[in-house]
This record gives C-alpha cells, sequence and structure tokens, in this order.
C-alpha cells in the first residue's frame, strides 16, 4: 500500500529574521538565524535537525547550514527548483522523509538577500547552453528579461476575457496592505495604500503596475517539520499537514507556458488543487483562510479558480465582493503576503498559513480557521499544501 | 563606442538553426518527420510520436495576436521602450513569442492580423518581428 501523506506531518516551529532592504548580513547567517528561531519557536533543539531542504535558487550549502545551527547527523537533504515554485514543495519533501522515516525533524528555509543582495528577474544568463538556457533564449532576445514581462502576458489575456479591469487588481494590492498595515514584520506596516495611488503608480509590464509586483526583501524564513504524533507535545499548536503536493503539466514552462491551448488558466495550479484536496479528503467549502502566492496580484484571482472558490471568470467576483478580507469568505494573506509583507519566495506564507491554524496571526479572522490552504509560485511548476488544526 | 545591443540568444543543438534560418530572413518552425506535428518552441524530440527525426518548414509569417504587453520598466541597454511583445498565433498553427513594430503600443489589441518582418540590428543580427498587416 502507498503511504499516505495526511496527518503524518505536522508544522511545529516556524523561524524569521526581520525582514528589510538592507541585511548587512550573509545569506547564510539570515538561514542560520531563521533556523535557530524556528526550533526556539518549537522548543527543541537544532542538535535535533537531521534533514534540510530549501531551494535550488538558495546560495547556502546545507552543509553549511548544518554546522552553523549545531544540527544532527543529516539523514536527509533535498533541494527544490522553479524559484517560488519550490515554496510548498520543501514541505512536501519533510512530509515524505517523516512519513518514511527518512528524517524526524526536517526544517526547510529560504533566506535571501533578495534587495541588497542579488535582485530576482535581473535578466536571465549563462554560459553553458542547457535546456534552460535555451527555453530563455526565446525571450531574451526580444526583450522579455524578468518576471513582470512573462506573467503579464498571461494577465493580460486573462484580464481581457473574463472584464478583469486594473480597479479589480488593485483591490488585491489594498486587501493585502490592509493586513500589512498591522503586520509589524511587513514592508506596509502602518503605510496604508489608497486606490488612487494605486492608479496613479507606475506602469511596468502592461496591464500590471508597480503595485502588482510583490515586494524585494532581504530575510530569512524556516519552517520545522515533525511527525504529528511529536508535534503535540512540543511547545506550538501544530498545524497538521492535511495534505500536500507537488504539480507540472503539459506544456509546462518557467513562467511562460504560451503554447498551451488556452491561456486564462492555470493547469498546473489545477492539478495541484485536484492533488491536495485528494489527499486531504477535503474541498474548497471546507478551506477557511487562504495564502495564496501572490508575486502579481492577477495571480489571487487566477489562483480562486484554480482551487475551485469560483467558477472559471468568476474570481474576480469574489475580490470585488470583499472575499480576501478580514471578515470575507476567505480571508487571504492575512500578513500582507509577497505583496506587502515580504518576499522571501513564499516561504513566509507558509509561516503565515501556520499562524492563522494557531489563531494567532496580526490579520486573525474572528471566525475559527479550521483548514488553511498555501500554495507555490505561479506560472511555474508548483504546489499546495493544506494545514489543519491539532 | 559600440551601441548597446540586445542580449543573444546562446546558439545549441535544439535552437541555432532557428536563428540560422532568420539569419537567412526566414522564419521557420520545427516539423517532426515521424508525424508531421509541427512544434515551437523546437525540442529535439515529439513528445507525440518519440522521433528524434525533424525538419523545418518556413512559415508565411501570417499570423493573429493572441496576447500582447508593453514594457516600459526595468529598462534595459539594447532595447527600445516603450516595447510591445506579442503572442502570435502563425496560420500554421503554431505559437510564438515575438514584438510588434511600426505602431504605437495603444494599436496594439487581441485578434489583430500582424505579419512577420525580419529585423536587422546595427550589429548584423537579424530576427523576426511582425508588424500590423496592411487591411486587406
Amino acid at each position: 500500500m502507498p503511504i499516505s501523506l495526511k496527518n503524518e506531518a505536522a508544522i511545529a516551529g516556524i523561524g524569521m529574521t526581520e525582514f528589510s532592504k538592507n541585511s548587512g548580513r550573509s545569506e547564510l547567517q539570515l538561514a542560520a538565524e531563521s533556523i535557530k528561531a524556528a526550533c526556539d519557536d518549537a522548543g527543541i533543539s537544532p542538535s535535533e535537525i537531521d534533514g534540510l531542504v530549501s531551494y535550488t535558487l538558495d546560495s547556502t550549502d546545507e552543509i553549511e547550514v548544518a554546522r552553523a545551527v549545531g544540527a544532527n547527523d543529516l539523514t536527509m537533504f533535498s533541494r527544490i527548483n522553479y524559484g517560488g515554485g519550490a515554496a510548498v514543495g520543501t514541505i512536501h519533501q519533510a512530509a515524505m522523509a517523516i512519513a518514511t522515516g527518512q528524517a524526524t525533524t526536517v526544517v526547510c528555509w529560504r533566506a535571501m538577500n533578495g534587495r541588497s543582495g542579488k535582485r530576482m528577474g535581473q535578466g536571465v544568463s549563462g554560459d553553458v547552453t542547457s535546456s534552460d538556457l535555451v527555453h530563455w533564449s526565446w525571450y531574451m532576445p526580444y526583450g522579455m528579461l524578468v518576471p513582470g514581462s512573462w506573467i503579464s502576458m498571461i494577465a493580460n489575456k486573462y484580464m481581457n476575457e473574463y472584464g478583469v479591469t486594473r480597479e479589480d487588481l488593485g483591490r488585491v494590492a489594498i486587501s493585502q496592505r490592509n493586513y500589512a498595515l498591522n503586520n509589524p514584520r511587513a514592508y506596509g506596516y502602518g503605510k496604508p495604500l489608497t486606490m488612487e495611488e494605486y492608479m496613479d503608480s507606475k506602469m511596468i509590464a502592461s496591464p500590471l503596475c508597480l503595485y502588482d509586483f510583490c515586494q524585494e526583501t532581504d530575510g530569512g524564513c524556516a519552517i520545522l517539520v515533525t511527525s504529528a504524533e511529536r508535534a503535540r507535545d512540543l511547545k506550538q499548536k501544530p498545524a497538521v499537514i492535511r495534505g500536500v503536493c507537488q504539480a507540472s503539466t503539459r506544456g509546462q514552462e518557467q513562467m511562460t507556458s504560451y503554447y498551451r491551448e488556452e491561456l486564462m488558466s492555470l493547469p498546473e495550479m489545477e492539478l495541484a488543487a485536484d492533488l491536495v484536496y485528494k489527499q486531504a479528503g477535503l474541498g474548497p467549502d471546507d478551506i477557511d483562510a487562504a495564502c495564496l502566492y501572490d508575486a502579481f496580484t492577477s495571480e489571487i484571482i487566477m489562483q480562486l479558480e484554480s482551487f475551485g472558490f469560483a467558477k472559471r471568470g468568476e474570481g474576480v467576483d469574489m475580490v470585488r465582493d470583499g472575499a480576501l478580507d478580514i471578515d470575507g469568505r476567505l480571508p487571504n494573506n492575512t500578513h500582507g503576503g509577497l505583496i506587502s509583507e515580504a518576499y522571501i519566495h513564499g516561504m513566509n506564507n507558509i509561516a503565515e498559513g501556520v499562524r492563522l491554524v494557531r489563531g494567532d496571526s496580526t490579520g486573525q479572522p474572528s471566525k475559527n480557521v479550521e483548514h488553511v490552504l498555501v500554495s507555490s509560485g505561479v506560472g511555474v511548476p508548483t504546489g499546495a499544501l493544506i494545514l489543519g488544526q491539532g | 563606442m559600440s551601441q548597446p545591443a540586445r542580449i543573444k540568444p546562446p546558439m545549441g543543438h535544439d535552437n541555432a538553426w532557428w536563428w540560422e534560418m532568420a539569419a537567412d530572413d526566414k522564419l521557420g518552425i520545427q516539423r517532426c518527420s515521424g508525424c508531421q506535428t509541427l512544434r515551437h518552441p523546437p525540442r529535439p524530440m515529439c513528445g507525440d510520436c518519440r522521433s528524434t527525426e525533424w525538419d523545418a518548414v518556413e512559415a508565411s509569417g501570417k499570423g493573429t495576436i493572441c496576447s500582447y504587453t508593453v514594457l516600459t520598466h526595468p529598462q534595459f541597454p539594447g532595447y527600445e521602450y516603450p516595447l510591445i511583445i506579442i503572442l502570435v498565433d502563425l496560420e500554421e498553427g503554431t505559437r510564438l513569442t515575438s514584438q510588434l513594430v511600426g505602431c504605437e503600443p495603444e494599436e496594439a489589441d487581441f485578434g489583430l492580423a500582424v505579419e512577420m518582418v525580419i529585423q536587422e540590428d546595427p550589429d548584423g543580427f537579424k530576427l523576426p518581428v511582425f508588424k500590423l498587416a496592411e487591411a486587406s
């Protein structure tokens, strides 16, 4: 019998550095600090860590991290590709390792000087003619060098098809900024965003303007995963992994899946939805809040459809109805998200999912949050995670 | 001082031929020799019949705009802004990413007919771009 990952593992600790535009220290130090913080949060010693998972884009080697934090012998270490598409994929690795006995205490981390150091999306180049470089070669000569240029092509098509306006994207940006107003970690802490400011902001890649984009951030975020059974005896209320998956599908490219028959949906996210709901034995009606990956505002609206919260073309109605706000049907990115808290490649969205299940987010809805959905990057091979109470 | 130039594609086994056709003023489409399926972007194996044999056909250069975006920021050396990027549905059935030239950004729209022209940069590099088709 295959092993189901349902309820096998739980997130027992989350840890973060501060989020800033210039951390003044190495990415290794940011990783070590956030991992130590995750262990402190769980109430265990870093000397118990026997598994480490990060992103292929992370610059810090597992063994450097292990020496820095004084980890145990490592029996599992792994990396996930595709930028923010790795986010919940790291949790997937951890859950598989724990369910199969390959490790007992796995930390997933992402630490980056994403503003002061190597900024994401500064063009793609390389010396080795790899398949990845050849992929980008269809875009680089034409001047499509950055994520906004790639995603705007899909956003424009989708918005034109379903009557989604710039104001609608503005509503997403403002909803998330409103959450960030109360979150001291957030870039948007105490900085309100008005629709007028949104509409007047600089156009970057039409129809996307400045406020449709996520932050660029220096910081680290770590997530400690252990068995659900053990998590119940640790310091925090556990966020049990009901389901977690990775998903990539036909016609998949990294950011430029332009050659599918139609471009108004996210097939990889629909696959992730199908897999994670099946694994968890849950459906969209069971999800109380979400942290949908938000490198760009348009991605939120499309994901509402991918995950079955709205029918095709009707995601925008939820946004207009305030469904993503704190008293709405699906409070979303209650920390401010990548757009208004920080861009730690989606790891910080997983941390917020944990807070929502624990009930201690700065944007905690008044209703009971039994289940939270978290997604990985949009427009890339991706994944989904459902966390539940105890 | 030479002018800044656009980023050149790396030339590998799987893509150099397409740029060589462009240098010869042609827009190429890869065709599977096993099942005759046209594919773009090119790949070394057919995902339908798994044949690694292929040749290339020359596209008519006629198509319609499937989607577009106008890039204004950030501005990289070697490119002119605002830069209109389009996805073109070629009449042969494949789709490619290219640039719309010879018109204002406001003129770009979904479904408009376009036709390929070869653009030659000051450094001699050639790439297929598109302009709005003459009204018929």
